[in-house]
């Protein structure tokens, strides 16, 4: 079964990671290609020569995209489906497709919302290439106490629902999340490294399409995930009782 | 993955979970794996580098900075 569900995981994530490379060109390559002409206008008016990139743009932007979509969003699904494997019918007791869209979208808004909310994504030219050590450290600190503070609500819904309503207990550990949340957000210094005179519209479209390859790739691996899921399961049912309990795969 | 035979008695239809110690070998094993892959993508030859030059950083450019991790 463990088996099964990580196969199932990879492919699904290559198909999203398939899809958000369709969105990427179309929504946020204009934006890079944007920044890059700031950063080459920027150096002119330095006086600093542009050095040519090792790698072109039009690699880059193309062969180069792709291989790092498809590496991330393969990854991204092959962990997707160890933590479904892990909660499916043990943690969340429902039918596969309402699992992988919890997961899924606790997965969108742990692992990229909340990091993404206090450090949002930048286009190229900003950042110096002097703080990215400090930077890529607030950036992982915060993620990682993002999904530890998933779990620990997860863990005060499971102990809260027998006393409250299903529905109350997730209420209270949700709020849980948003207070140890928000006191990473106060506590983490803040960055901001947009350098002065870059376009603003660049910057929020930038931004914009940096969450909707998030939402497309989350998207496609909860839909397509429990989608699949469901129906090797309906199909296992049908066959034998028995077989189900493990010991086919 | 419908397996060939058919059903020969009816069931129950609520599949059981994949048991843990089937589940613990595979997770440990491949979610370092994986891991070791976003890595790849998001953070190597920029804070942190395993291999030294530019190439990676350079040819993952655009995944880098439209997946959100910290960049220059």
């Amino acid at each position: 079964m463990a088996r099964a569900y990580l196969i199932r995981g990879l492919l699904v994530g290559l198909l999203a990671a398939v899809f958000a490379f369709g969105f990427a060109t179309v929504f946020g390559e204009p934006q890079i290609g944007k920044a890059e002409q700031f950063e080459i206008a920027l150096a002119h008016q330095r006086g600093v020569a542009v050095h040519a990139p090792m790698v072109s743009r039009g690699t880059q932007s193309t062969a180069g995209l792709a291989t790092g979509l498809a590496v991330t969003g393969t990854a991204i699904g092959g962990l997707f489906a160890l933590v479904f494997a892990g909660l499916h019918r043990r943690v969340i007791r429902a039918p596969a497709r309402a699992t992988a869209g919890a997961v899924a979208g606790a997965g969108f808004l742990a692992v990229f919302l909340v990091p993404f909310l206090k450090y949002p994504a930048n286009p190229p030219s900003v950042g110096s290439p002097d703080t990215i050590g400090h930077r890529t450290e607030l950036y992982f600190v915060l993620l990682a106490f993002s999904v530890v503070s998933l779990v620990i609500s997860v863990v005060v819904q499971r102990r809260l629902a027998p006393r409250f309503s299903g529905w109350d207990a997730t209420l209270l550990a949700s709020a849980v999340f948003v207070a140890l949340v928000a006191v990473a957000y106060v506590a983490l210094p803040g960055t901001n490294e947009v350098p002065t005179g870059f376009p603003a519209t660049v910057l929020w479209r930038f931004r914009v399409a940096s969450v909707g390859i998030q939402v497309v790739l989350w998207g496609t691996l909860g839909l397509a995930f429990g989608a699949l899921t469901e129906r090797q399961e309906a199909a296992a049912v049908g066959a034998s009782a028995m077989a189900e309990v493990g010991a086919e795969r | 993955m419908a397996l060939p035979h058919v059903a020969d008695q009816p069931s129950i239809p609520i599949p059981a979970p994949v048991p843990l110690r089937e589940l613990a070998p595979w997770a440990a094993l491949f979610g370092l794996l994986f891991l070791l892959l976003v890595y790849f993508v998001g953070v190597e030859q920029g804070a942190l580098s395993m291999f030294g030059g530019h190439y990676v950083h350079e040819f993952v450019h655009d995944a880098r900075h439209l997946l959100a991790y910290p960049c220059h």
